[in-house]
């Protein structure tokens, strides 16, 4: 227990630090999760194919060679100006923007057609039948798909602790350093995490409850 | 396009709707090819595409350098997947057991591994103390029984970097293993298993000859993926100087000075095309042995479950 009292600052330090990754992160990958579901799910077969082949490769490459990738190639394409923190939330907001775009996308493959037949025969706009009709159900499909996506991104968030952004990680290691027993710090680092994942899990139950077909 | 509809969203385009997609498609191109040359002219302009800083890649030992990362790396993946495809097991019959105990523990332990980020379960098993006298001690076992084979071995095999980064990993993906396996076998038909025990076999017979096949053929595209997930995080040996891939990537860059700087980006491009293309490999096997248990006839299934 001293190990976290004594501590203290040092773990608000680190999990303040991971809630902000993990919060402004999530807004980058949901943003850009919808825009490349968008362009997936668009009749242009350009849109298609560039926004296939983003998400294939955003994909399959590890995360921390998209962090090596984000931190030394934009400073070379001339944005110097990026601090550390937001240079990790570019990583992983894009990162987990792929996998969002492929939750989104078989979210409107669920949507049933005549869905989309019957709003354009209500006179909507394809962007209307797009915005009004499908992606609230595609969005209700994806939500589960989404949580443990978001709750992956909180837990890969850690890695930007290796990149100098303080959070938990960085905690541990400052605590090791410290000399603190190993077993010890894992366990309440562990336990910030389960605390995070709680919070993002209760976010999930909330918006799963408003989004729910009330019957 | 295969099918003339990829989305429910749109009708078949007719007239004016193909000379609009046409249009949008071109003003795509531009925008991509705009934002690409702009890209490349930053990039020469920052001197990446001189000679200097890619002819390194033509030296024998770069090339056998990145060559044993790459081994490395396969070597870590390799360990790690057995590894957590065995745990998977392990805790996927824990969870189903019949005894509360056990499957409470086997539960409690799946959701626990699967909230400790990856990288946190590295990192703490290589700081374990624990961890490096098991391999000290096996070290010293190996070397006085087996003379200078076991001196080698114990170099190779004792790795500290390597066993924090492959248990770490197998922890955490044989988590995953584990529930990817339940929900598999929670999808074989009840009949399945009530047909094997009107034939007399045991639960464990029942479980493995009847269920068990049925599972891993179910949920087959799904383990794979996760392979290549497995895959990617063994990338995490970078944080505790495990030589895989991206280290050494790292290292070659550090080590060659070129008149243009060191030779970061393009080491890095290098390495992370290799890694694209070990991915990519094993997602399309997922991608191959999904497409082919949709094909086959399933013929196993009772029809009136299926249809639940």
């Amino acid at each position: 227990m001293h190990v976290l009292l004594d501590n203290a600052d040092l773990f608000l330090e680190g999990f303040a630090g991971s809630v902000r990754l993990t919060v402004a992160s999530t807004l980058l990958a949901l943003l850009l999760g919808v825009a490349l579901a968008a362009c997936r799910v668009s009749p242009v077969p350009l849109l298609r194919a560039l926004s296939a082949t983003a998400v294939r490769l955003l994909c399959s490459t590890p995360l921390t060679v998209l962090f090596f990738g984000v931190t030394l190639g934009l400073p070379v394409l001339g944005l110097t100006s990026l601090g550390y923190f937001s240079l990790a939330v570019l990583t992983l907001g894009a990162y987990s923007g792929a996998f969002l775009c492929e939750a989104l996308r078989s979210g409107v493959n669920t949507v049933d057609t005549s869905q989309a037949e019957a709003g354009r025969g209500l006179g909507l706009s394809p962007v209307q039948v797009a915005w009004l009709i499908v992606l609230p159900q595609a969005a209700r499909t994806a939500l589960s798909p989404a949580r443990s996506i978001i709750v992956t991104l909180a837990k890969n968030s850690a890695l930007a602790g290796g990149f100098s952004v303080p959070e938990l990680f960085g905690a541990e290691k400052a605590l090791l350093e410290r000399g603190y027993a190993v077993g010890v710090v894992f366990l309440w680092v562990t336990l910030a995490y389960l605390l995070l994942i709680a919070l993002i899990s209760g976010v999930f139950l909330v918006v799963e409850r408003r989004l729910a077909v009330p019957c | 396009m295969l099918s003339p509809r990829p989305s429910p969203l749109f009708e078949v385009p007719g007239q004016r709707a193909r000379r609009r997609h046409s249009l949008y498609t071109m003003l795509t191109a531009a925008a991509a090819l705009l934002v690409g040359v702009l890209v490349l002219v930053r990039l020469s302009g920052a001197g990446q595409f001189t000679a200097a800083l890619w002819e390194p890649f033509t030296y024998e030992g770069v090339q056998r350098r990145i060559l044993t990362g790459v081994v490395d790396t396969l070597t870590a993946f390799a360990l790690a997947a057995v590894l957590s495809l065995l745990l998977g097991l392990l805790l996927a019959g824990g969870t189903l057991a019949r005894h509360r105990p056990v499957r409470v523990t086997a539960t409690t332990v799946v959701a626990f591994l699967r909230a400790v980020p990856v990288l946190i379960l590295v990192f703490t098993l290589y700081n374990l103390t624990a961890l490096r006298l098991l391999l000290d001690r096996t070290g010293t076992t190996l070397s006085g029984h087996l003379g200078d084979a076991g001196t080698w071995a114990a170099v190779h095999v004792t790795d500290v970097t390597l066993w924090a980064l492959v248990l770490g990993v197998a922890l955490h993906n044989g988590a995953v293993q584990a529930d990817i396996l339940r929900s598999g076998i929670r999808a074989v038909p009840r009949g399945q298993v009530e047909a094997a025990h009107a034939l007399g076999m045991s639960r464990t017979q029942t479980a493995w000859s009847v269920v068990l096949p049925q599972a891993v053929r179910a949920m087959l595209p799904s383990i794979v993926a996760q392979l290549a997930v497995t895959l990617k995080d063994t990338s995490l040996g970078f944080i505790i100087m495990y030589e895989e891939l991206l280290y050494v990537g790292k290292l070659l860059a550090q080590n060659i000075a070129t008149p243009r700087g060191y030779p970061y980006l393009p080491v890095l491009f290098v390495v992370g095309l290799l890694y694209v293309a070990m991915c990519l490999a094993i997602s399309a096997l997922a991608r191959r042995l999904a497409r082919r248990s949709t094909r086959a006839p399933n013929v196993s299934r009772d029809p009136e479950e299926s249809r639940r």
